[in-house]
């Protein structure tokens, strides 16, 4: 265990803090338990059963996982393996979280490699992109409900010209994030 | 294009990885258009696939770039796809995290977080558009698309159990 990474941090006031295997261990559950999304799981795993934060701690550091780039599962993992463990926490945490998917996904790669034709599994797999999508747009019906109400008048402005920008235009996302980012966070800055 | 792939997979996921915020269902549009669109490495109908797989796998859906990255370039393609995509994002995090706390309050970071917020919503709800063009090819898809919007939205059931209630609609033949 590396101290001087305990150290550096001045957050954990949760009691108890893992040790890198425990970290390993913990984010191996939240990955293979995770399906359609493993954030409930880490919820689950760290706070309730485990008590490595509190609520309000793990919602601090999911909002930051969420604000960055990428994959909001993986960027949590680092920003609490590296909270509690530095370098080498992030590096288990991230390891435990992808660890496992990637194996089963490669075996899944392989098989769809081969059997991506047969008629059977595309009907299948049809059916669950189906359901999948509906998913998504409740997804969105959930994010867009605060978004309308609160009093930030630009924003269902800037989520259609992202949306029109990427799924009608067919525009390269850099470009349209480069755009519309610098714009609705202006609009932020000043609406307070 | 005669260039090599993995440096092609790497190239557009380690750009993707820096502009995706909202996460995996954020990203989708733009690997559609990559991957079928402007590469040509799959159809519709195989990207629409690799999306479902990706669902129904446990762990991070962004596991969709590992199955692209076999679909091109085999195994070699599908690690570094995904080092590509987890990559830069994750050594931001690592940075990131080591200064965010201190500026809890900044107005500036109240308004990034605020401001992007947007963005990202615009962002999956093209993902959503995108997938339903090639998922809801007949009026039993679309139909079990809305259902499944709608429970999704009222109720916090397993999403398991939904995409096993559409595989085996799937399975049926009603697609």
């Amino acid at each position: 265990m590396n101290d001087s990474s305990r150290l550096h941090s001045d957050t954990p006031s949760a009691a108890t803090l893992p040790s890198l295997s425990e970290l390993f261990r913990a984010f191996v559950i939240v990955s293979i338990s995770g399906f359609g999304g493993a954030l409930p799981w880490a919820r689950r795993k760290i706070v309730e059963q485990k008590g490595w934060m509190t609520a309000e701690e793990f919602n601090e550091a999911f909002a930051l996982s969420q604000f960055l780039p990428g994959p909001n599962v993986v960027n949590f993992s680092v920003v609490f393996g590296s909270r509690f463990g530095g370098a080498p926490g992030a590096a288990v945490a991230l390891a435990g979280l992808m660890g496992p998917p990637l194996i089963i996904v490669f075996v899944l790669a392989v098989l769809y490699a081969h059997f991506g034709d047969l008629e059977v599994l595309s009907r299948i797999l049809a059916g669950i992109t189906a359901a999948a999508v509906g998913l998504l747009m409740a997804v969105v019906a959930k994010m867009a409900a605060p978004l309308f109400r609160v009093r930030r008048d630009w924003a269902p402005f800037v989520a259609i010209a992202a949306f029109t920008g990427v799924a009608i235009m067919h525009w390269p996302l850099p470009w349209v994030f480069l755009v519309l980012a610098p714009v609705s966070v202006a609009c932020a800055w000043f609406k307070r | 294009m005669n260039e090599n792939p993995l440096l092609t997979l790497a190239g557009y996921f380690a750009l993707l990885s820096l502009f995706a915020v909202g996460g995996a269902n954020a990203a989708i549009p733009e690997m559609h258009r990559i991957a079928v669109d402007v590469m040509h490495w799959m159809n519709d109908r195989q990207f629409a696939d690799m999306f479902a797989i990706a669902q129904v796998s446990p762990g991070p859906n962004i596991i969709i770039v590992t199955l692209i990255g076999y679909h091109v370039a085999g195994f070699a393609g599908a690690a570094v796809a995904t080092a590509a995509m987890c990559g830069p994002t994750c050594l931001m995090a690592f940075f990131v995290a080591r200064t965010w706390d201190r500026f809890k309050e900044a107005r500036w970071r109240i308004a990034i977080q605020a401001g992007l917020v947007p963005v990202s919503l615009g962002l999956i709800a093209a993902s959503a558009f995108v997938l339903a063009r090639s998922a809801d090819h007949n009026i039993y898809a679309a139909a079990i698309t809305a259902v499944t919007a709608v429970v999704g939205f009222a109720t916090r059931i397993n999403p398991l159990w939904i995409f096993a209630a559409g595989g085996l609609l799937g399975l049926s033949g009603w697609l």
